[in-house]
């Protein structure tokens, strides 16, 4: 979004290393992300776009060998600071996962989980709203308001996929992470989701790593073009897609590799 | 004489299967392609040469004895025998030729002696003449019928698809054999006493049934009040109550700490060092509990103004849930990491802590499993047998003071089948009806432990 014509950006990152053990996966990664837009991340498999992507919300403390190297700057606050509490991070930065993962409880404590945890919700009218309103938002209030108490497990793809999105968003993150959302579900499934990225950007920022290049094309308005752990190439998705800088863009945009 | 046949038909096997390998490889250096590869060639021929072998075998062990015992008794025919002595004649015969027989020798039993030896030999001989002749043949025969398009894929396979079979029904007949031998003698021990005092009645004291005079009459009245179960089953529970406190607490919090907390390195060493306590003989905890911890626990109490006895039901049961925590660790630790890794993502990007993860998704997504390895658990206390008859005592008492002696079922039976006993005494059948009560509760556990998995796994597969 763009304040008197001034990009706002939410996250500046700053010469990103990342190792696995010995292994360097990523390379001066610095890339800056507008806020209430839709940044997609594409690259060929392996290129290390989704461990980017788990950098922005530490998901990357989860696996032991790995170690972050850099600054990571959200609203201006270094989130690799050892000061940088965890919990309160990623309350601010939700994240949809590849495949869609429901935890096995029901919808309603499917959304209710993070208010729960950060404390959010003061009573049980409270939480009937923020669960009532996160499936809304999520598209998905209409197909399952009737069965709020049955397990988020017997839903289908696509429509698990929009209750995570809903899990997610139940916290009102500033950041939503999206690693793949639609790479396990139809076409249908994932027309529904798109539609939805493009509603959540008016109040969450968004970056989706994606493969599918139509569906950055459809669905952001900046990308980032990552290959062998490097930042080739990132500007707004126009630009990259029309007339990219790089011959590497090209070449993988055109389907010439990757 | 048997050993060396049967060593030099598996030789002949082996060689059938070269033979047969050799025989495929020829046809594929003529350039024609092979239904299966040579191997199975090998294989099919060998087959043709353990069938045979196995069934002429099994035909001799059935028929040989009987035939040699109708020829020899044969002389005796006409002579007014009765069966029982002829019955004993044989045996006599048997015991003389294998110069066992210590009594006042006959000649007409030195004459079936003999007979016997030579019979012997005449049939030893004749099955290594049939067996050797028959397995030749039908190896020629099958090495003779392959060729390029003969099938011998389909079976090699299907024989092993046999013995698989084979082998499995052994394992089920034998459960099978066990059960009955119980339920036979439970129901005639029912006989004698009632279901009745057996289930509700609560003083069991089996060393009665000894004082009876063998030469007098079963009379069942004498009997009531000696086998009420009550207090054993009580015992029972209560020592496996006691062990499940030890057990699950601590082999689930370790179970836990292997599956989420433990870096690579320490799971690397601690699990298995956990799982040596599995490995521990029930003898060497028996004594442990006996010897060391039940002397502790007493003077523990007797310091406190207690009176603990040497032989408490704490310190058997406390023993034995030990014994019990690597199996609830080792299973919890196996399902808590079945938990797919996403859930646990999904967890911690909503900003979870790792015990709340624990406690609120990977618990719960796992308890089926927990259940299961619990309820394992409990089967495995209630059927443990060693820790309690050292260190708990024998005298069942009816009591739910973990610092007094009980019994339990186990060690009843063994109380009841150590030294001499009858067949066919109420007392030795008793431990048959105990016997039977035990398997019925841990079948019932097992079963239960076996669906609650069963219901978990399906879930994630």
């Amino acid at each position: 979004m763009r304040k008197n014509g001034v990009k706002m950006i939410k996250i500046k990152a700053k010469d990103v290393d990342v190792f696995y053990g010995k292994k360097q996966a990523l390379f001066n990664i610095s890339l800056d992300i507008e806020e209430n837009q839709v940044t997609a991340l594409i690259g060929p498999s392996g290129c290390g776009k989704s461990t980017f992507l788990r950098c922005l919300n530490r998901m990357n403390d989860v696996i032991d060998i790995c170690s972050v190297k850099g600054e990571i700057l959200i609203n201006d606050f270094n989130i690799n600071d050892k000061g940088c509490d965890v919990v309160r991070l990623r309350e601010k930065i939700g994240m949809v996962f590849q495949k869609p993962n429901p935890f096995p409880k029901t919808l309603y404590e499917n959304v209710s989980y993070g208010p729960t945890i950060h404390g959010i919700a003061q009573s049980k009218q409270e939480m009937d709203e923020i669960v009532e309103t996160s499936l809304k938002k999520a598209a998905l209030w209409e197909e399952v308001k009737d069965r709020l108490h049955e397990p988020g497990t017997g839903l289908s793809g696509g429509q698990q996929q929009r209750l995570c999105i809903a899990r997610a968003i139940s916290v009102r993150p500033e950041v939503i992470l999206m690693d793949e959302p639609c790479s396990a579900l139809d076409p249908i499934a994932t027309a529904q989701i798109e539609e939805l990225i493009d509603e959540l950007k008016k109040e969450h920022t968004i970056i989706i790593v994606t493969h599918s290049m139509a569906q950055a094309a459809r669905v952001s308005q900046n990308t980032g073009f990552f290959h062998l752990g490097q930042l080739i190439e990132h500007g707004s998705t126009d630009k990259i897609f029309k007339n990219p800088d790089n011959k590497k863009t090209q070449d993988y945009i055109t389907g010439r590799f990757g | 004489m048997n050993l060396i046949l049967f060593t030099f038909i598996v030789l002949l096997g082996f060689t059938s299967y070269y033979f047969g390998r050799k025989k495929a490889y020829t046809i594929q250096s003529t350039k024609k392609r092979l239904t299966a590869l040579p191997q199975f060639y090998g294989y099919y021929l060998a087959i043709w040469c353990a069938i045979p072998a196995f069934i002429i075998f099994s035909l001799w062990a059935i028929f040989e004895p009987s035939i040699v015992k109708l020829l020899i008794l044969s002389d005796y025919s006409n002579q007014g025998y009765l069966d029982d002595e002829l019955n004993l004649i044989y045996e006599k015969t048997k015991a003389l030729s294998r110069g066992q027989f210590t009594g006042e020798i006959t000649p007409f039993i030195e004459a079936s002696a003999e007979k016997y030896l030579s019979l012997r030999s005449i049939a030893q001989s004749s099955k290594v003449v049939i067996v050797l002749s028959a397995i030749i043949a039908s190896v020629a025969y099958a090495y003779k019928r392959i060729s390029s398009n003969s099938r011998t894929r389909e079976p090699v396979e299907k024989f092993l698809n046999a013995v698989l079979f084979t082998a499995s029904l052994a394992a089920i007949l034998t459960t099978v054999g066990i059960v009955f031998s119980l339920i036979f003698q439970t129901i005639d021990f029912f006989k004698v006493i009632p279901l009745f005092d057996f289930v509700f009645g609560t003083h069991w004291y089996p060393a009665k049934a000894f004082v009876r005079d063998s030469s007098e009459a079963l009379d069942p009245t004498m009997y009531s009040d000696t086998f009420g179960a009550v207090p054993i089953f009580a015992g029972t529970f209560f020592i496996a109550f006691i062990a499940m406190c030890v057990a699950i607490p601590i082999g689930l919090m370790s179970g836990i700490y292997l599956a989420e907390y433990a870096s690579i390195k320490v799971r690397q060493y601690a699990k298995p060092l956990i799982e040596i306590l599995a490995g521990i003989p029930t003898v060497v905890y028996g004594f442990f509990a006996a010897l060391t911890v039940g002397p502790f626990l007493k003077e523990l109490g007797t310091s406190m103004g207690l009176e603990v006895s040497a032989e408490s039901a704490l310190a058997a049961g406390g023993v034995m849930g030990i014994m019990i925590i690597p199996f609830i660790s080792s299973l919890s630790d196996d399902v808590i990491t079945s938990v797919p890794q996403s859930l646990r993502d999904g967890s911690y990007a909503m900003g979870a802590t790792k015990s709340e993860t624990i406690k609120r998704v990977i618990f719960p997504a796992a308890l089926p499993g927990i259940v299961g390895s619990i309820l394992l658990g409990v089967s495995r206390a209630i059927g443990e047998t060693m820790i309690v008859v050292m260190a708990s005592g024998l005298a069942a008492n009816l009591t739910l003071n973990p610092l007094e002696s009980t019994s339990t079922i186990t060690a009843q039976i063994v109380v009841i089948l150590i030294g001499d006993q009858a067949f066919g005494d109420p007392k030795t059948q008793a431990a048959f009806a105990l016997g039977m009560s035990l398997f019925l509760v841990t079948l019932c556990l097992n079963i239960v432990a076996l669906r609650v998995v069963k219901r978990y796994r399906e879930k994630y597969e």
